[in-house]
């Protein structure tokens, strides 16, 4: 009977959902696809396939390194401006408008080209123990991203934790909270809630922003379709796997935050 | 001090045997070149309820704010439950309280009650009500829960225990907001206008609760708007003009027979 009743269900709700422009719309993308399968040369896949993989990876083990270490410095950045002391909120509002203020590209210039050909200069740092990854390029980068997405949302954070009314914080001062126990129990889950809409598109920004890290030889999946034009000369077809590669990461990334956003205590403040 | 140390002060009253839960001393307050309070005293003894009036400006949300600092005093002595409060000068000359863990355990045992709820909006009613007692005063999750659930049923929002303060009305929100502080089991209750931001025809509502909370003998410091509640609940009324207290006394007193010319005008007009 359950199964039964399911098969009914499941049937009632494709014909709901299947109305004519829709079949025409999906009968338009099966013909995109199948041209694009037949009339364009794709025999170069199995070759580059794992190499492609290990780009996707690299690309998602940055985008949320860098997202989980940028938003943990967006914190203090962000509060800091709030409410800190000139001491700790002029360094901030420095630090938050110079990344803001300057291309990607070129504090990841800065920092690999810059910093990383001074480093090798001093014996001490080629002794150090942290050797080993200052001369490799991803610390660079996982750096550079972190501080831009850090830059850009603990401008978003500021304006969070001000716009939490005073009311919620002076209730937890009234009943004997901590100054830490106000911050972590009302101030941080209020403002988090409230930057949370803009994070969203903070984070996709973010993955678009991780193909810069091919310019220092960071092999992401677009250093992998670079590579794959130039071994085949092939233009279109890598360029079109990208663009649907990324694509599809992002509808990921927007459905796990609308399934965030969903769980949100509506009507904050 | 102690509590025996602050007993006889404001002898001649009903209560007073009863210890001295608020005492309030000579207490002035400045914003900037702005003297709000010059120089009050107050004193609220175990099961008295005092309710503080006056018109705009007066000075009596200031006061009330005072007690547990969320205003600190220019110059003054606040004593709650006998300890007073230590109080500094910090690098700018500004009074500021010099023990934090102090104020913070004082002020856990007073529940405040605010003109607009202050409810946590981030949290469903339940939370709302165990949040202090769990994370602030330790007291068990479970525990916390089930009185929590009475305390709610108390104020008749028992069904709405898993929403949240933006779903209801601001009758409802300041019942549970008397819920939240009621949850502490506090020596005090300071109202600070509580039915001032409702709908005329919520404040019946909340006003009861209040009422009933006074009859049970909790010591309340009241500041309100309500002339006809404070007669009825209050034992002690202070009323406040221009930072001072103008009269005080026992409420047949005031209402019936006020001394000062500027209370009858006062009371003349709000009745």
């Amino acid at each position: 009977m359950p199964a039964e009743a399911t098969a009914i269900n499941m049937a009632a709700r494709a014909s709901i959902w299947l109305k004519p422009h829709r079949i025409v719309l999906i009968l338009i993308a099966l013909a995109l696809v199948l041209c694009a399968a037949f009339f364009m040369r794709w025999d170069w896949l199995p070759q580059y396939w794992e190499m492609g993989l290990m780009g996707i990876w690299r690309a998602l083990w940055i985008l949320a390194v860098t997202c989980a270490l940028g938003f943990a410095l967006a914190v203090p950045l962000g509060l800091a401006q709030a409410g800190g002391p000139i001491w700790f909120s002029a360094p901030a509002k420095v630090f938050c408008t110079v990344i803001r203020g300057t291309p990607l590209l070129l504090q990841l210039w800065l920092l690999y080209y810059g910093l990383g050909s001074i480093f090798p200069q001093y014996p001490w740092i080629r002794e150090s123990w942290l050797w080993p990854y200052l001369r490799q390029a991803w610390p660079y980068a996982v750096v550079a991203l972190t501080f831009s997405f850090a830059g850009y949302e603990g401008e978003v954070m500021r304006g969070a934790f001000a716009g939490v009314p005073r009311g919620q914080l002076e209730a937890a001062r009234a009943f004997g909270m901590s100054r830490w126990k106000i911050f972590r129990r009302i101030w941080l889950p209020q403002a988090f809630y409230r930057a949370l809409p803009t994070l969203t598109g903070e984070t996709v920004l973010q993955l678009k922003s991780t193909p810069l890290v091919a310019t220092i030889s960071v092999i992401d999946i677009f250093a992998v379709s670079s590579k794959v034009r130039q071994d085949t000369y092939l233009t279109y077809e890598p360029l079109l796997l990208l663009a649907l590669i990324y694509m599809t990461i992002t509808g990921i990334l927007v459905f796990v935050f609308s399934r965030i956003e969903a769980r949100i205590p509506v009507k904050i403040g | 001090m102690s509590v025996a140390d602050a007993a006889p002060v404001q002898s001649g009253k009903a209560q007073s045997a009863a210890a001295e839960a608020i005492h309030v001393e000579n207490l002035h307050k400045k914003f900037g070149q702005l003297h709000v309070l010059k120089g009050v005293s107050l004193s609220a003894r175990d099961g008295e309820v005092v309710a503080i009036i006056g018109g705009s400006g007066s000075g009596k949300s200031t006061l009330l704010r005072c007690i547990n600092c969320l205003e600190n005093p220019t110059s003054g002595v606040i004593r709650v439950n006998g300890e007073e409060i230590k109080l500094k000068a910090d690098s700018h000359g500004h009074t500021v309280p010099a023990d934090r863990r102090q104020i913070e355990r004082i002020r856990s045992r007073l529940g405040m009650v605010f003109q607009n709820f202050n409810l946590w909006s981030h949290m469903t009613l339940i939370e709302n009500v165990i949040e202090v007692p769990v994370h602030v005063l330790g007291v068990k999750r479970d525990e916390a829960i089930a009185q929590a659930e009475k305390l709610l049923a108390r104020v008749g929002l028992a069904e709405k225990r898993d929403v949240y303060p933006a779903f209801l009305s601001g009758g409802q929100q300041q019942r549970a907001a008397i819920a939240r502080a009621l949850a502490i089991n506090p020596r005090v209750m300071l109202f600070d206008e509580p039915t001032s931001a409702l709908d005329p025809e919520l404040v019946g509502e909340v006003l009861k609760v209040i009422g009933d909370l006074a009859r049970e003998g909790r010591t309340m410091v009241l500041v309100t708007h309500e002339m006809k509640f404070a007669r009825e609940v209050a034992t002690h009324v202070v009323y406040l003009y221009n930072g001072l207290v103008e009269e005080e006394g026992p409420p047949e007193q005031l209402f019936g027979a006020p001394k000062s010319e500027r209370l009858k005008q006062f009371l003349r007009n709000v009745g």
